[in-house]
């Protein structure tokens, strides 16, 4: 049985894991490479590194950075941040990572899908999406909208409409951050990534709230979300993904346990 | 010396890491003359079906022919399984190696497709690449086309329906998962591969 899959983030800037609610008060935490390795072995199905430096120097620290976290690790390796054209692209690939995750790029420049998904696979390309539920809206779930910038900038697309051009693009999966959910802890947004999940065929990955293991278990039904994504959870061992997905199994979720 | 073919389709990084983190030696080429030589040929490969044409256009289909008749373990892995059945409808005019019986086709409506991530496999007994491999282990997927159940399949996954997982015949073997991406229990098949 296919199972839901637990993946670990790491956000990293200039080289370093760091932890911030909505990327203020950034607080070191790590080494991503030796973080990344830990979370594999405690039973994450899949590393997402985001890079987060906002400086062009910082760019070459990421693909060492990359290099260095993918080295000892056999399962699957996202990387997002910065890739602007499919030339960034094929570095971050060539450092070691198995998809990238394409957010602002893409929707600048639409294109940037299909260049991606032509030279490396449907598979190799997530497009992320921030959203966030519009309450002027008589239904403010579908009529949600994408931002970027950290939920400060709108895009003027509509969720929804968004996601399936990025399916019809050749997106292998969406990414979906809930702004209203990010940094709160109390839970994903189920009816938004529901929403998402039936309007496309490709597996969506929700993203933004995850608090506890409850959290968790009610993304995957009522959300209908393929994977989850969990960065503040694991850092600080708060959790670890075995004692998670203990949880999950014992509540009739199919996850794989880690032997 | 493994030879790594690389066509051009996807990223062989992955495979060559896991390759290297088993002390094999492996390289990564497009010359026929050295498939030929090697003592074991990987076929990688995630993406589309007709980036295989770019084997038979480089004569790389014969340099493997070669390499199988003369008795070296051959690992197709994905794309590279699906190439080794007799072609998929994804490119009905671009020909598998037909070392396998029968077509690669697309999971039925009603998947979710691509399927994507970590599903279980059932392991027929008596498997070389698939030992020491337990009922229920998970491996790693993304694929959207599958192989059919065929007399040499060893290893089942279920997704909407029952497709090969693996297949092995003698020296010819093919996942469809992605062992270089499927934790220890992906690097227990390489490893079984390499030590062949």
């Amino acid at each position: 049985m296919l199972t839901k899959r637990v993946i670990a983030c790491l956000d990293v800037r200039d080289g370093r894991v760091v932890k911030g609610v909505q990327f203020v008060d950034l607080i070191d935490a790590g080494d991503p490479a030796t973080l990344a390795a830990r979370h594999a072995r405690e039973g994450a199905d899949e590393i997402v590194l985001l890079d987060i430096t906002a400086t062009h120097e910082g760019r070459g620290t990421l693909l060492e950075t990359v290099r260095r976290t993918a080295r000892e690790l056999f399962i699957p390796f996202s990387v997002g941040g910065g890739i602007w054209t499919a030339d960034d692209a094929a570095a971050v690939f060539d450092a070691g990572a198995d998809k990238v995750s394409i957010n602002s790029a893409a929707l600048d420049r639409p294109d940037l899908i299909d260049e991606i998904g032509r030279s490396f696979g449907a598979q190799a390309v997530i497009v992320a999406i921030d959203a966030r539920r519009d309450p002027s809206a008589s239904d403010p779930v579908s009529e949600a909208e994408v931002f970027i910038h950290g939920g400060r900038k709108f895009t003027g697309r509509k969720l929804l409409d968004w996601a399936r051009e990025a399916e019809r693009r050749g997106a292998g999966e969406i990414l979906l951050t809930s702004m209203d959910s990010d940094g709160t802890r109390a839970g994903f947004d189920c009816e938004l990534t529901a929403c998402v999940s039936d309007a496309v065929q490709i597996p969506v990955i929700a993203s933004g709230g995850a608090g506890t293991a409850a959290h968790f278990a009610e993304v995957f039904r009522r959300g209908r979300a393929h994977a989850a994504l969990a960065a503040s959870i694991f850092h600080f061992g708060v959790s670890d993904a075995r004692e998670l997905k203990r949880v999950l199994a014992k509540e009739g979720i199919p996850v794989r346990l880690p032997c | 010396m493994i030879a790594v073919i690389d066509y051009k389709a996807g990223n062989l990084t992955s495979v060559m890491k896991a390759l290297n983190a088993l002390n094999a030696m492996a390289i990564v080429t497009a010359d026929p003359e050295e498939v030929r030589r090697a003592s074991k040929v990987i076929l990688p490969g995630v993406g589309h079906f007709a980036a295989t044409r770019l084997l038979r256009e480089q004569g790389l289909s014969d340099a493997v022919r070669d390499s199988i008749e003369r008795g070296a373990p051959f690992l197709g892995i994905c794309v590279g399984l699906q190439w080794l059945f007799e072609g998929s409808t994804e490119a009905p005019e671009d020909k598998g190696l037909g070392m396998f019986r029968g077509m690669c086709e697309r999971f039925p409506v009603g998947a979710k497709v691509p399927h994507v991530g970590w599903n279980s496999i059932n392991v027929r007994p008596g498997s070389r690449l698939m030992a020491h491999v337990n009922e229920g282990e998970f491996v790693y997927y993304t694929h959207s086309y599958r192989a059919p159940v065929v007399n040499d399949t060893v290893a089942v996954t279920e997704y909407g329906e029952v497709f090969s997982g693996a297949v092995e015949r003698g020296n010819i073997m093919g996942v469809q998962f992605h062992p270089e991406k499927s934790g220890e229990t992906g690097m227990r098949i390489l490893s079984n591969f390499v030590e062949l």
